[in-house]
């Protein structure tokens, strides 16, 4: 009998993958759900297993369903076999190895936890720090410093807090993890705890993200009771529990401060820093936060060894990144590759170009606080360092196109716009810089004084940029700056 | 101060007093207050205040600050459009304007029938534009028959 694998991911449901499913079931086919390839232009990705090949179909609609059975290879939809899809093919998969396999609860143990439960913390500790492992949240913050500070820091109670609040625009690779190897994530943050010497973890998801919810709170459930987690995890006698907090609806909450606030269930307001949160973080506990792919990268560099890892990727970009490209392009998605590969072979090479089919114009880089960049600088190469010579950054990976439709000073105006809806108001730059600069700039678009008010914003970016309490209103100067700086055309019409 | 029946009271304080003990508890109980009524209403607060032994202000802060924690009933219907980069560069702003004059309601207005919502960001960055209703996720919603998808 045929088996089908149709995707639970949230970017195959939101593109029709449940009546395709209940298609094939009606047409007798037994239906594995499985997680996303990442490939989110082909969703819903069908696959068909033909004698342990499995046939790729890219878009299927439920309408599709009879002919594709009939027709197999044949069908136009037909990408051939999974394994040599070139999108997929190109890309070195340390962290997205597993997702879309299997059911993603259904994916085996792995033994690396076993093998960590018999480590002593230092030598894990020294296994992320040969790893050069970053965090990939956005600040890129070597993660062995935060471990160790976790590690030495005096504290009865110690907590490892990921950050699952994936906000910004053109990012979904945390989603793509949560529901496509959750076990991953459970198991990167257990060895975090086992490193550290923390015992008790939260995972805060952001509401806007259900289907993760549902699966990770399964796979969370299925742990518990195969003993992966609790009070004596797998007879070692060591302990670590974990559990899934759902957010309610608050940009500023990816902010690890304001997450930590939210967490204890108060307004997300940010904290001042230092301390820092592995000093004094979860209520005043040493708390070890990363991001979703940081503590998801953990389990291969254990079980490949740091040194593995850091021979990916160039300098001190080590290892893999997965990054994620959005918005007006033909073939978006998840791209998980080594470091220091160019802007064009993401954006062109993998992505296609538009969508639209016109001349791309600009993207942004790094999410609502990242800069817009020109495609004469597509030959950059994507490491922390060449990306932060043009004053951008990768932050959490993500890359939205856009076509030369596209007026930046209306995207400087939304850069603010967004910081006002988002500031969680704690300081006067970020609460009111916000506010003031979305109306300066809607007097640009209008084309009163347009020079005075272009002085007015540079000021304006520098005072938020150097009094701002965090990154949301030290940041928002990036995408403006960089859009007036690089389309200056465009605020002087 | 507006007051709630009697009963729905009785329910908050139960739903409350079940997250009394959890990390973050004031934020669990607030969501599910949601879920169950549909909003936060004032003697909600009160009885979350209560039970949490905080002042009414901090549970107003915390009602106040997330945009998921409504604060008066919500219509049957609940459409949310991103207005984010991603899907602005493939036209959210000309889907933002179908969906409005398709529903005859203005983003951030709701009549007795649906709310229409700005999201930012649904994570479905390389299908965009997309949008959520009733909590059921839209790709590619430029392409959507909103008579379809949206509930009348």
């Amino acid at each position: 009998m045929t088996t089908a694998y149709v995707p639970l991911d949230t970017a195959a449901v939101a593109a029709g993958a449940d009546s395709v499913a209940a298609a094939l079931v009606a047409a007798g086919v037994d239906v594995v759900r499985n997680g996303s390839r990442g490939m989110c232009w082909a969703e819903p990705l069908v696959e068909l297993d033909e004698q342990g090949k499995r046939l790729a179909f890219n878009n299927v609609s439920a309408a599709d369903v009879t002919e594709l059975l009939q027709q197999g290879e044949g069908h136009p939809k037909c990408l051939g076999d999974i394994a040599g899809i070139d999108y997929l093919h190109r890309q070195t998969r340390a962290v997205f190895n597993r997702a879309g396999a299997l059911h993603p609860l259904e994916l085996p143990r792995t033994t690396v936890l076993e093998e960590c439960l018999g480590r002593e913390p230092e030598s894990l500790i020294a296994e992320i720090e040969t790893s050069g492992l970053r965090g990939r949240g956005g600040a890129g913050f070597p993660a062995h410093i935060k471990w160790r500070t976790v590690f030495d820091t005096p504290g009865e109670q110690k907590y490892i807090v990921c950050n699952a609040d994936e906000g910004d625009s053109g990012t979904f690779a945390d989603r793509i993890l949560m529901e496509g190897d959750p076990y991953r994530l459970i198991e990167g943050m257990t060895i975090a705890g086992l490193a550290t010497g923390a015992t008790k973890g939260y995972v805060y998801l952001r509401s806007e993200y259900p289907i993760a919810a549902g699966i990770f709170q399964d796979a969370l459930d299925n742990a518990h009771a195969d003993g992966l987690l609790g009070s004596d995890i797998l007879g070692s006698g060591k302990a670590f529990d974990l559990e899934l907090f759902i957010g309610a609806g608050a940009y500023i909450c990816g902010e690890e401060t304001s997450l930590l606030e939210s967490l204890e269930g108060k307004r997300g307001e940010i904290r001042v820093k230092p301390p820092v949160p592995a000093i004094s973080g979860l209520f005043g506990a040493p708390t070890l936060v990363h991001n979703v792919i940081s503590f998801a990268a953990v389990p291969s560099i254990i079980k490949h060894g740091g040194e593995w890892y850091a021979d990916m990727g160039v300098g001190r970009s080590t290892g893999t990144m997965a990054f994620q490209l959005a918005g007006n392009v033909q073939r978006g998605g998840l791209i998980e590759v080594p470091f220091g590969i160019t802007i064009d072979e993401i954006v062109n090479g993998f992505g296609g170009g538009t969508r639209s089919g016109r001349t791309i114009r600009t993207i942004q880089i790094g999410g609502p606080l990242g800069a817009y960049l020109k495609p004469e600088e597509f030959d950059t190469p994507l490491t922390y360092e060449a990306i932060g010579e043009l004053g951008a950054g990768i932050g959490h990976g993500g890359i939205v196109v856009f076509d030369d439709t596209v007026d930046l000073a209306r995207q400087a105006h939304y850069a603010f716009e967004f910081c006002e809806v988002e500031s969680c108001g704690k300081c006067t730059p970020c609460r009111l810089g916000s506010v003031r600069g979305k109306e300066t700039v809607a007097g640009i678009i209008e084309g009163r004084d347009v020079e005075q008010k272009l002085t007015i914003i540079e000021d304006l970016c520098e005072v938020m940029e150097t009094a701002s309490l965090c990154q949301m209103g030290g940041m928002t100067p990036i995408p403006v700056m960089s859009a007036i700086k690089r389309f200056p055309e465009d605020f002087r019409r | 101060m507006t007051e709630i029946d009697p009963e729905s009271g009785d329910l908050a304080r139960e739903i409350a007093r079940q997250h009394r003990d959890r990390v973050g508890g004031v934020l669990i109980a607030l969501r599910e207050l949601v879920a169950r009524f549909g909003y936060v209403g004032r003697s909600h607060e009160h009885v979350v205040a209560d039970v949490f032994n905080l002042s009414r202000a901090e549970v107003r802060g915390t009602v106040s600050f997330y945009h998921d924690l409504k604060t008066k009933p919500q219509p049957p219907v609940q459409v949310r459009v991103c207005q984010a980069e991603a899907c602005q560069s493939v036209g959210a702003r000309d889907l933002t304007k179908r969906v409005e004059s398709y529903l005859g309601v203005k983003l951030g207005e709701a009549n007795d029938a649906v709310s229409l919502d700005a999201v930012y960001c649904l994570g479905l960055c390389a299908q965009a534009p997309s949008m959520m209703v009733n909590g059921r996720p839209l790709a590619r919603a430029d392409l959507c028959d909103l008579a379809d998808e949206i509930p009348a």
